[in-house]
């Protein structure tokens, strides 16, 4: 019987995401007048401290959760009760399970070593308070998204950070690139998340019915759990209470609330009308209602995540600071959609066409981003286009329902990712705010923090072989291997395991080529960087007008290197797949996603049957092949690239071979699809505007003007009438009666004889005509 | 010949005619008021002539109008020549052709 979870309560829950609220309000409202009084110091301590105190509750929380039975691993408090209307209720409550808890460990941790970076990163800027304030803020809606206990407080969450993201990537708004950089992420979000919110309207009608339990109200909610109590025997309370009433019993009961346990608990339970495969499945507009949510919130996740088609997005926010980048482009931000799909799993699982699609969407992504990736030279871009590759991959991994796999590379990934972005913000900030690899190089001698952290981030990301140290192999592999495991899609498992694995070559391959351009050789930047160098020394003021790169500050380095020694336990913790006992990670998150990935089917068996090989050795066989073809990646890239010797890339790109060349151009002009986007939508967009400016102007313009002179020539008759005819009747009545009485006063003689005279005539004329007629 | 209600009411026709007569033709105020007189008598003596000559059981209304009439000629007259005085206060004379600023 499908039950509501139990839950423990944790007064603290809400300190976490209310903190950074607080310091960016404090930040927001004060910073200005804060950094004028004692100078920069404040905002930043504030900025730092609360996310970091955040940080130690997560931990804290993090600590009371493992100290519980698995299947009791939840924390739950509510703040104040949000929105009760009907059956429809939302509290402002957070919920902190195991999946939501790695979550807020993620935001939390690295969120707190960005705000640390950003010290060193953003000094001297003159809106230094805004930018804190700014990502204080974002962290505040990143963690209302993952603690959020229903959709409506993940929903704020979830169009916080689209705000957040456009203020950030803005955030230098006085260059135009800037601004429409910030507006397209926005825009692009937004019709995402019309895709989300018409996929919640949806979700709530079909669970929908004229009555429901009272399920997820707060006197139960606030008490813990219910203790036991299955759903049924709530709603048979409450079925008998609405009977004796007099509203009468109804034979289902699909309850309103939006709480993510609720709908768990219901759907589970009305399994038979929610499954997609089930005869009985509930349809919309000749779709099963199951797969159009679905479908309609992963349009959500493809704009949060830069999917295709929305990732476009991603790669221009590189306009915003590079820290920014790093927390909400690689780390934090754009697993917001993994994270929603694991957590609605329940949903997800009972659709196989919203996985395939999910799944496919996350391959086809994952191999269109890599390749784009192959061939930039803003290093930046190159982490841009990885990270919208690397969401692929989690995208495979909770789109075949490997959950735990999918949020293992969303945890690697945030650590490696944030690893990179910051290093390369540190190569940036060394090279005097370059951004193009062709004048770097030869910064191993300069910067040898930033060139061993960035080495092992490399070394996580291409699934190389050095175990310990490539946390991103453990987490890609499981997902691949997932994937060519699935049996339960549309489509056979390992088709999207070859585009995944392809894939992973091409990242092997463009990961070390921007380490080798940028780290070995010779420093390529001196003589023609000399002049910007000296125009942005005294701007961001970190001294001397010698050319040279430069090791960043302490606060930046100390940040990568953490961040570096992360790798390590973040590896371990899916360490074990290959020796066949349980991931950690994997018994951590099974609580939450166990069941749903269970409830798939898996091809362990046949497989075992029919190639009369264990799982295992299938397993191994397939890293094999990986670690192989990252390692020919690696090769490549390394005869390729290394010092800048080989002459093979120019010779390549020179050659008289015409399709080579046109590829190159069509994949380096990342397949011109912002072009095509900018011509078959924003240009058509655009047209439309204007022409129903037009329409406007010439269309119902004139049928107001037109209403405007019609009703003027009525006003016109109007007031002639009223003038002439009316005034003249009036004029015409009173004159007539002054004339009758000019004429009448002659009658008035004042003689009494006069007088009588008349009265006889009267008395004379009644007497003749009563004998005449009477 | 008797005298029957006719001739009665041939006297009263006669009076009634002459008094009003009297009060269209008369320029001064008591010749119209003396008028009025006539008139009302006329009146009263059609009242006696048809109480004595119907056919009702008690025709004792007939008779007893007239005193009534008789009483309010009285005080007709007595408002009237009032008036007259006052007129004549005012004017300095009682002709009616004279006494008309009521006209307007």
């Amino acid at each position: 019987m499908p039950a509501l979870s139990e839950t423990n309560e944790f007064a603290y829950l809400w300190l976490i995401p209310v903190l950074p609220l607080f310091g960016a309000l404090v930040n927001g409202v004060l910073g200005a007048a804060l950094m004028r009084r004692f100078g920069p110091r404040v905002n930043h301590w504030i900025s730092v401290a609360l996310p970091v105190g955040s940080f130690c509750i997560a931990v804290y929380a993090f600590v009371t959760l493992v100290g519980l039975p698995a299947e009791k691993r939840i924390l739950t408090t509510s703040l104040f009760p949000f929105v009760h209307i009907g059956y429809f209720d939302a509290d402002m409550a957070f919920w902190m399970d195991t999946l939501s808890a790695t979550m807020t460990l993620i935001v939390t941790g690295i969120g707190s070593l960005i705000h640390i970076y950003s010290i060193g990163y953003m000094h001297g800027d003159k809106s230094y308070w805004r930018f804190f304030a700014y990502l204080n803020l974002f962290t505040a809606a990143m963690l209302l998204l993952v603690l959020g206990d229903n959709f409506l407080v993940m929903f704020i969450g979830w169009e916080g950070v689209g705000l957040c993201s456009y203020l950030l990537i803005s955030f230098w708004y006085e260059e135009k690139k800037n601004a429409v950089a910030g507006m397209k992420a926005f825009v692009v979000n937004r019709i995402g998340d019309f895709g989300f919110l018409l996929g919640l309207g949806l979700l709530f009608w079909g669970l929908g019915g004229d009555y429901s339990g009272n399920l997820g109200r707060t006197d139960h909610y606030a008490a813990g759990a219910y203790h036991g109590n299955s759903v049924t025997a709530l709603e048979n309370t409450e079925l008998d209470h609405q009977a004796s009433a007099g509203i009468g019993r109804m034979e289902a009961v699909p309850a309103r609330s939006l709480r993510f346990d609720a709908v768990r608990a219901r759907v589970s339970q009305d399994h038979d009308s929610w499954a997609e495969t089930s005869p009985n499945a509930k349809h919309f507009l000749g779709m099963p209602l199951i797969a159009l949510v679905c479908l309609l919130l992963f349009v959500g996740a493809t704009g949060k995540s830069a999917q295709l088609p929305l990732y476009v997005w991603l790669p221009d926010a590189m306009a915003g600071p590079t820290p920014v980048s790093a927390l909400i482009h690689a780390a934090t931000m754009v697993t917001a959609g993994v994270y929603m799909v694991a957590r609605l799993n329940f949903l997800f699982a009972l659709s196989p066409t919203a996985m395939t699609v999910v799944a496919c969407t996350g391959a086809l992504t994952a191999i269109f981003a890599a390749t784009i990736g192959l061939f930039q030279h803003d290093i930046k871009k190159v982490l841009a286009y990885s990270t919208v590759s690397q969401l692929g991959y989690m995208f495979i991994g909770v789109g075949v329902g490997a959950y735990w796999a999918g949020i293992f590379h969303l945890l690697t990934h945030a650590v490696f990712k944030a690893l990179l972005f910051l290093g390369a913000g540190s190569v940036i900030l060394g090279c005097h705010h370059e951004q193009d690899m062709r004048k770097m190089g030869g910064l191993k001698k300069f910067m040898p923090v930033t060139h061993w952290t960035y080495w092992a981030a490399a070394l996580a990301i291409t699934t190389a072989p050095f175990f310990l140290l490539a946390n991103g192999f453990f987490s890609k592999d499981e997902i691949l291997w997932k994937a060519f495991d699935a049996q339960h899609l549309l489509i056979p498992g390992w088709w999207i395991w070859l585009v995944g694995f392809i894939g992973a070559g091409l990242t092997s391959f463009y990961m070390w080529r921007s380490y080798y351009m940028t780290f070995t050789g010779e420093y390529r930047g001196g003589q023609d960087a000399a002049h910007d160098a000296d125009a942005h020394a005294d701007a961001h003021g970190h001294g001397g007008s010698h050319p040279e790169p430069h090791e960043s500050p302490r606060t930046i380095t100390w940040v990568l290197a953490a961040l570096a020694i992360l790798i390590i336990p973040t590896g371990l913790l899916g360490f074990w797949p290959l020796l066949g006992i349980e991931p950690l990670l994997e018994q951590w998150l099974h609580p939450v996603v166990g069941a749903a990935t269970a409830s798939l089917a898996w091809m362990s068996e046949t497989t075992q049957e029919l190639a009369n090989i264990s799982a295992i050795a299938w397993e191994v066989l397939l890293a094999a092949a990986s670690v192989l073809l990252s390692l020919t990646g690696w090769y490549v890239a390394r005869a390729f690239y290394l010092n800048a010797r080989s002459t093979v890339p120019k010779r390549l790109l020179a050659s008289a071979f015409g399709p080579l060349r046109f590829a190159y151009r069509v994949v380096y002009n990342k397949y011109y699809v912002d072009e095509a986007y900018d011509w078959l939508i924003v240009r058509r967009v655009r047209q439309l505007a204007k022409g129903l400016f037009v329409f406007d102007q010439s269309v119902i313009d004139a049928a107001v003007n037109l209403t405007g002179t019609v009703g003027r020539g009525f006003s016109t008759v109007d007031g002639l009438i009223d003038s002439l005819v009316v005034d003249g009747l009036v004029n015409g009545v009173a004159q007539a009666t002054a004339a009758l009485g000019r004429r009448l006063r002659y009658t008035q003689t004042g003689r009494i004889q006069t007088y009588l005279m008349g009265a006889l005539g009267g008395v004379l004329v009644l007497v003749v005509v009563n004998y005449l007629f009477f | 010949m008797t005298i029957g209600l006719h001739h009665f009411l041939a006297v009263s026709a006669l009076l009634f005619a002459l008094g009003f007569f009297a009060v269209i033709t008369r320029r001064n105020a008591v010749g119209i008021l003396m008028g009025v007189e006539l008139i009302l008598n006329a009146a009263n003596l059609n009242f006696v002539a048809f109480s004595r000559y119907s056919n009702v059981v008690e025709p004792i209304a007939g008779q007893i109008f007239p005193v009534f009439g008789i009483m309010i000629a009285a005080a007709e007259a007595a408002v009237g020549l009032a008036i007259v005085l006052a007129i004549f206060q005012n004017w300095g004379t009682i002709d009616t052709q004279v006494t008309k600023s009521l006209r307007e």
